[in-house]
């Protein structure tokens, strides 16, 4: 008789993995990319391909040297790689939060940044405390002040800068048609400006449950809210700048954000707030970027305090006081 | 009251019922079989019958002084060839009686009660000496469940008919065919409990059942009694799950069903005692659908002690390359690696072959959160996870692990294919051993 495989039940998975999630927020994420690539022109594709490239070269090199993955040449040379899992999400997400004439040597080196220090100096995928993407270009920011806010005009594909949306609010109070805003007309990274192609790709991943509806609708309700209150334009405040890039792609960030229903929320309501006081009270005329890494340090906190309701035991206040006693 | 006839959480795995309308059939009677003496909860049973000695079908040939245990009877007739260890569907090594058939199959029956004029403690009594236990599963003894402790007042029965596991279709078959007897019995319940509030709760993708049992409760003229259509979800049938989708209570942690008055019994333990009070028929037999790669997947009545190779082979053998045998079904089945007899509480027989057996490879946590999101009890299955595999056992109880029901969603939806159930099942282990100890 041949031998029987003896397990613990479940005897049965669902076919949802890691790598059929990650391609889905891939696939998300072209309609931004195409725009971004239509709007900006040749150079914003050299700047997405050289992130990529460089995040996965980055992370190869990283796996090695920490001896989490043994390559021999012949793998490398015919391609017989583990599957880049992330990583691609993590270089192209930088690039689309990346200005259109980044010098490319910048987007690489930013890009290497975001997986060295973003992602593997923490042990890799699952052990980052801050969403790399958003490390690569809070470093780049520091390092490079003027190349990170040189923006150019969309369609012309020459390099006259331009001010984005929020600059020009901020520096000038001029207010963006919603049009422009809507469709990306306006200057600003490569990915962030047609609030249209990013919201497609959101609905997308919202549909297919890989990401919860919750996250992006308090942090992006929270700018709104708040903007109204404060006497801004919400509309014009929720469709300039990153904040749909953000809310979608960067703030539901499965390793980076809470675990919880009740914690996402707090998470994007914590982020609106830090965006709606940077853009108004803050030097920089934009502060997802930073809202979002701001709440990833408060994340682990969250994951500890917020907890689901437990069947059959009592009602205790919103947030688990006994934790860790 | 009734809440869309849902709760929390919970899964949609694919259902695989694809024994659903095969009819119940009568199994070859067994050449031998091998009737353990510990089928459910409780004391084990001592032997009443010594090898060479002849028995009929039906006759006790091993009880107990302990209140929690149930007696078990020879289910075929024939002579006693030995008293041996045994392995059972469950895991564990236990004392068996090997009966070998002499092909007469005589049977020795219990006089039949009038439920209408018997009392309470007859009712039970014959409960008992009938040998029945819970049949979805859990085998605690009925009789048991059904003399609550001292200042608990039950006020509701709820009939479980969800059958929520996939694959598994022998309480489907019997509301089908036999829901008078189903009826019947769950009333039996009703007057030895002294309740006169009870639900038939069944999932929406067993319409056919849930009509059948209207018609059967409304010939009955049994106000007291209603029919619920629940939403199909895994795990609708569990204990805690239906009596907080039908009733909207919950079970206090770490208590019972009684705690907060309702008494859950299943449908193929209503019919069996209905056989026990009205027939006088000892629990020798049960339905239990033989499915998955096997040539011809069906509904069997079958006799208790009967081998799980001679039910794969009556059901035309193995299709393809044979991977795992399970007891039950496949979300909670406990995998075989021998050939073992059918005890009371088994339900379903399922073969997987080697493609569906394979253990997926497992991934780093992601945080997805999709376990917390499958949890039907609003449990952390992530975290728990990690904190067992750091032996912080502590911390696990401060995270509510012992209000695990181990219905195994969180394993089921895990993207990174973390055994999260198995981890929760075996930290609960060490807590209750480092109690015990």
């Amino acid at each position: 008789m041949p031998e029987l495989i003896v397990s613990p039940s479940p005897h049965v998975r669902s076919d949802a993995s890691i790598d059929t999630i990650f391609y889905a927020v891939t696939i998300a994420l072209i309609p931004a990319t195409v725009c971004g690539i239509y709007l900006f022109g040749i150079h914003a594709l050299y700047v997405i391909l050289v992130c990529i490239s460089s995040a996965m070269l980055t992370e190869y090199v990283a796996m090695r040297l920490m001896g989490e993955m043994e390559l021999s040449m012949d793998d490398l040379l015919h391609l017989r790689l583990p599957p880049p899992t992330g990583v691609i999400i993590t270089g192209l997400l930088l690039a689309l939060c990346l200005p259109p004439r980044i010098p490319l040597w910048m987007a690489a080196i930013g890009a290497a940044f975001a997986v060295a220090f973003g992602k593997c100096a923490f042990g890799g995928l699952g052990f980052n405390i801050f969403n790399p993407a958003l490390v690569g270009r809070a470093f780049l920011t520091a390092s490079w002040p003027v190349a990170m806010t040189t923006w150019t005009n969309p369609l012309t594909y020459d390099a006259i800068t331009t001010a984005t949306p929020l600059g020009l609010w901020k520096m000038q109070t001029i207010a963006t048609p919603y049009m422009d805003l809507a469709l990306g007309t306006v200057g600003g990274s490569i990915g962030e400006t047609s609030a249209i192609a990013l919201l497609i790709g959101g609905i997308y991943l919202i549909a297919k449950r890989y990401i919860d509806w919750r996250t992006p609708l308090s942090y992006i309700g929270t700018v709104a809210v708040l903007a109204f209150v404060l006497g801004q334009d919400p509309i014009f405040h929720i469709l300039a700048g990153g904040l749909f890039l953000g809310a979608f792609f960067m703030a539901t960030d499965y390793v980076t954000t809470p675990i919880t229903r009740k914690g996402r929320i707090i998470f994007g309501v914590g982020a609106g707030i830090i965006v709606v006081v940077i853009r108004l009270i803050g030097g920089y005329p934009e502060g997802v970027c930073f809202s979002i890494l701001l709440m990833n340090a408060f994340t682990p906190l969250i994951d500890r305090h917020v907890r689901p309701q437990v069947y059959g035991v009592k009602r205790k206040s919103f947030f688990v006081s006994s934790a860790n006693k | 009251m009734l809440k869309f006839n849902s709760f929390r959480g919970g899964i949609h795995p694919p259902d695989s019922k694809i024994t659903a309308s095969k009819a119940i059939e009568k199994a070859k009677l067994p050449a031998t079989v091998i009737i353990l003496l510990h089928q459910h909860v409780g004391a084990p049973c001592e032997p009443l019958v010594k090898e060479g000695d002849e028995v009929k079908a039906g006759q006790k040939i091993g009880d107990s002084d302990s209140f929690v245990s149930a007696p078990v009877h020879s289910s075929i007739s024939g002579v006693v060839k030995e008293i041996s260890t045994q392995l059972s569907p469950i895991g564990s090594e236990v004392q068996g009686i090997i009966i070998e058939s002499d092909g007469r199959d005589e049977s020795a029956k219990l006089e039949a009660i009038d439920p209408a004029t018997a009392s309470k403690r007859e009712i039970s009594a014959r409960i008992r000496e009938a040998g029945i236990v819970g049949l979805g599963g859990e085998a605690f003894p009925t009789h048991v469940k059904l003399s609550p402790p001292e200042g608990k007042e039950i006020d509701t029965v709820i009939l479980n008919g969800s059958e929520c596991e996939p694959c598994m279709t022998s309480d489907h078959r019997l509301m089908l065919e036999q829901p008078d007897k189903v009826v019947k019995g769950m009333k039996i319940i009703m007057k030895v409990l002294d309740v006169d509030r009870g639900f038939i709760g069944i999932e929406d993708n067993k319409r056919d059942a849930i009509e059948r049992m209207i018609e059967v409760v409304e010939k009955e003229g049994d106000r007291r009694i209603k029919v619920v259509p629940l939403k199909t979800k895994y795990p609708q049938g569990a204990e805690r799950i239906i009596i907080k989708t039908i009733l909207n209570r919950e079970i206090p942690s770490g208590g019972y069903s009684c705690d907060i008055g309702v008494i859950v019994q299943n449908v193929s333990t209503t019919k069996a005692i209905y056989d026990a009070v009205y027939e006088g028929i000892p629990l020798i037999e049960r339905v239990v659908t033989v499915t998955g790669d096997v040539k011809e997947p069906k509904n069997l009545l079958v006799r208790i002690g009967t081998s799980f190779h001679e039910l794969i082979e009556e059901c035309g053998g193995f299709r393809g390359e044979k991977g795992k045998i399970l007891n039950g079904g496949p979300m909670r089945g406990i995998a075989q690696y021998k050939d073992v007899p059918v005890i009371k509480s088994i339900r379903c027989i399922l073969v997987l072959d080697i493609e569906k057996s394979r253990i997926p490879e497992e991934r780093e946590c992601t945080s997805c959160g999709t376990c917390i999101e499958a949890c039907p009890i609003g449990l952390m299955p992530t975290a728990l996870g990690k904190l067992v595999r750091k032996k912080r056992f502590e911390d696990c109880t401060d995270y509510h692990i012992l209000d695990c029901v181990e219905c195994g969603s969180c394993t089921y939806v895990c993207p990174s294919k973390i055994p999260l159930v198995q981890l929760i099942t075996y930290g609960k282990e060490e807590i209750k051993r480092s109690e015990n100890a």
